[in-house]
């Protein structure tokens, strides 16, 4: 039976209302490389769409996923669904790269790639700008709704929505020409897939980066979910060296007395001084100290901060820095050369060939044969026996090929296309279906023969095609 | 997640104990995961209005959606029907106006446009009538002809061979399509006494059986009554219909089937000298529109080729 006679019940009801967290701005190396990442993270993301490109046949854009056509337009590399292969490959390369960072060091991905974390870092920023530091924000979140709250509040959700919004329609630009895109967009004559797509980036980029932040890291993203499993002793981390931060008798304040580490080590108090700086810079809210936790996204900021402090101080820095578990106990640097970095590095290798090998040895076209089943085999007036196969023919150049289709295995046979041409014509970066007819004398002795059709470029642009197949005739 | 602490720095509980010391640790989830589940029942809501959703009796709750797509009225007149959403009205809806099917009536156009030789010519509208012969077939005729058009010996003609009873200009195809074909022999009357060397005259003009002497010139001699339609020569005449006699296929008379028994294959044919064939296609011209018969002739000549 349920009581309610405990102490501890909790004043709280069951569910656990966000508290905001107010970061505090930080400079430092770490700052530095997440606003240069941020930087061409956006540059790539914001401008690559309107990047123009030649190419002889498609869209005049470097890159466009173009879903009605059926085409990945990726600079000079054009992607048909028979390459799908390639996306799959690209993504298994994706995940071992990201097995070997995370067995290396940590969360990198979490802290300086991850678009959330970019996309939050933006919103903060344009916070800081509309509203002020950490403490002039906590200050404005306590005030009362007054002109001065909703005014800086409106205007900094009104940013938010127009990045949101650009968000989202760069996005969508990906998927179709982007300054026709532009102007049917604006004047309301697009499809409405762009605006459905647009509409729930924006909404989705706004509440994400502006309101929901580290709540998606935590409740959402399950990479934070399984990162553990990938780490071990020797995986280097954002860590609190508690051995030095609180020495015997614990962290203590700056005081008469404790100001110098002569004087702290005297009297067996820690480095930290417990200015909780590295706490205020932290964008998930918690405190470093407490340990490794499933917050964390290593973002290094509490590494700017605690650095800050201790070179004001003239102290050695590094007392929150990239260490492994292993190197806090012992004293020992992780050895990068093990077994598990070596693997996933080899496995990460081999992809990248694979992949690369995947996109140059694509060949520039292909064809399949189908033989009509209904019926396997007709005998003709004099005698003869015909086979009928169905030949797709797919040209992924950028320029028309004229083929000639011939059998081989079958010497007495003759070959017809139907349809009055003079050769298989197959038009740049198409495709074309020839329904073929092959007739040979009647064979008593088997029932079927191996045959290969081969299909040669009259120009020689290619090498010729090889198809097997059979030929039926009873 | 790390339990919540409470201000005595225990962990705190959500109060319940049960048998007197099991307590559950009170891990509240977010509040804005129990907004989500709120937004989840406003859909749904938002949905009851909008589609089909609630039963009720023998009907159920339209919704205010609606789907809207023509319909040929009885007079010929096209109007406007529009219905409350659901999936049988989106397809109609589709067949008529979605991209594919504006694309297609494009190629169904171009088709109409362009004479036989020109679509002959041009492999892309080639293959777009070849396809959509190829569905026409599989509705209308693959009943009788078989899917592959392989047809069943006795009963409907081969497609896929290269023999045509009426020819295979585009025009006759068309024509047959559209109005039907009697196919008709006469049972004849032969003697018991010339009936196996007429068959066996009539196999020995393809080579499937062997006849000489005065067994060859009875044969041909009740054979005289048989070239009225199908040639001095047993060649056939395509304005009747009636068909090669000297060439490897067999319509009716099963020969293939008897293999290298004679017996069989004279039985063959006596039995359909003696009964004759009557055989019927229906016509499908008011059925078809001009353009599908086009290109179901197209592709009926194309499946065996020439």
């Amino acid at each position: 039976m349920a009581h309610h006679d405990d102490p501890s019940y909790p004043a709280e009801p069951l569910y656990q209302a966000r508290e905001p967290i107010h970061p505090k701005a930080i400079h430092g190396r770490f700052r530095r490389f997440k606003d240069i990442v941020l930087l061409v993270a956006y540059g790539v993301f914001f401008l690559l769409p309107w990047v123009r490109w030649e190419r002889g046949v498609g869209p005049d854009q470097a890159v466009m996923f173009d879903i009605p056509s059926r085409r990945y337009y990726l600079f000079d590399l054009v992607i048909h669904p028979q390459d799908m292969f390639l996306l799959a490959g690209f993504l298994i390369l994706a995940a071992w790269l990201l097995f070997f960072v995370t067995g290396l060091v940590g969360r990198a991905f979490c802290g300086y790639f991850c678009f959330q974390t970019l996309w939050t870092d933006v919103f903060m920023k344009v916070e800081a700008l509309v509203q002020g530091d950490r403490n002039k924000r906590m200050r404005l979140e306590k005030q009362p709704w007054n002109g001065e709250k909703i005014a800086k509040k409106g205007l900094t959700v009104a940013i938010w929505t127009l990045i949101a919004f650009w968000t989202g329609f760069t996005f969508t630009a990906y998927w179709a020409d982007a300054p026709q895109l532009f102007v049917s967009f604006f004047t309301l004559d697009a499809v409405s897939a762009a605006y459905i797509t647009t509409g729930i980036l924006t909404a989705t980029t706004l509440i994400a980066a502006g309101f929901a932040r580290e709540q998606v890291c935590i409740y959402m993203c399950p990479y934070a979910r399984f990162q553990s499993v990938m780490f071990d002793k020797e995986t280097l981390l954002v860590s609190y060296d508690a051995a030095r931060g609180e020495g015997e008798a614990g962290r203590q304040p700056l005081k008469q007395g404790l100001m110098t580490l002569e004087e702290r080590h005297a009297q067996g108090v820690g480095d930290c001084i417990d200015c909780k700086l590295c706490v205020q810079v932290c964008p998930t809210g918690i405190d470093i100290r407490d340990g490794l936790q499933l917050e964390c996204i290593s973002c290094g900021l509490c590494i700017d901060a605690c650095d800050q402090i201790m070179t004001k101080r003239g102290w050695p820095t590094g007392l929150i820095r990239y260490a492994s578990e292993q190197e806090l106990e012992t004293g020992e640097k992780p050895n990068l050369l093990k077994f598990r970095t070596i693997g996933y590095g080899v496995a990460t290798v081999a992809a990248t060939v694979l992949l690369l090998y995947g996109i140059f040895a694509r060949a520039p076209a292909d064809f399949s044969v189908q033989q009509v089943r209904q019926p396997l085999f007709t005998t003709l007036a004099s005698g003869d026996i015909q086979n009928n196969y169905n030949v797709k023919i797919n040209n992924k150049l950028q320029e028309p090929l004229e083929f000639d289709l011939a059998i081989d295995g079958l010497p007495e046979a003759t070959l017809s296309v139907v349809g009055d041409f003079d050769s298989l014509e197959v038009p740049a970066d198409g495709s074309r279906k020839y329904l073929v007819h092959v007739r040979a004398p009647r064979d008593a002795q088997v029932e079927r023969r191996e045959i290969q059709f081969v299909l040669t470029e009259e120009n020689g642009r290619i090498e010729p095609l090889e198809h097997d197949a059979s030929f039926v005739f009873r | 997640m790390s339990q919540t602490e409470n201000k005595q720095g225990q962990v705190e509980t959500t109060g319940h104990v049960w048998d007197g010391d099991l307590r559950e640790y009170n891990n509240p989830l977010p509040r804005w995961w129990l907004w989500a589940f709120y937004v989840t029942i406003v859909f749904s809501v938002v949905y009851w209005i909008l589609y089909p959703a609630w039963p009720y009796g023998d009907s159920y709750t339209k919704g205010i959606n609606t789907v809207e797509y023509t319909v040929e009225g009885e007079d010929g007149e096209e109007k406007t029907v529009s219905e409350h959403w659901n999936t049988r009205a989106l397809f109609t809806r589709d067949m008529q106006s979605s991209p594919s099917a504006l694309a297609q009536e494009e190629w169904v156009g171009k088709v109409k446009d362009m004479s036989f030789e020109e679509i002959e010519q041009d492999p892309d509208t080639l293959q777009f009538a070849m396809s959509m012969g190829n569905y026409t077939f599989g509705d209308y005729c693959a009943a009788c002809h078989g899917a592959g058009g392989q047809g069943k010996i006795g009963l409907f003609p081969n497609l896929a061979d290269n023999a045509w009873l009426y020819g295979n200009s585009y025009e006759t195809i068309v024509n047959k399509i559209n109005n039907g074909i009697q196919g008709m022999m006469p049972a004849q009357n032969v003697a018991e006494d010339k009936i196996d060397d007429l068959a066996t005259y009539v196999l020995s003009l393809s080579g499937e059986a062997e006849i000489s002497g005065e067994a060859a010139s009875r044969g041909k001699q009740a054979f005289a009554s048989c070239a009225g339609c199908h040639g001095a020569e047993g060649k056939g005449n395509e304005a009747m219909g009636a068909p090669n006699l000297a060439d490897a296929i067999w319509g009716v008379a099963d020969v293939p089937g008897c293999g290298d028994d004679v017996a069989c294959k004279v039985d063959e044919i006596k039995h359909v000298v003696n009964n004759g064939i009557q055989r019927e296609m229906p016509a499908f011209g008011d059925r078809l529109t001009e353009t599908q018969a086009r290109m179901l002739a197209i592709y009926v000549r194309q499946m065996g080729g020439n």
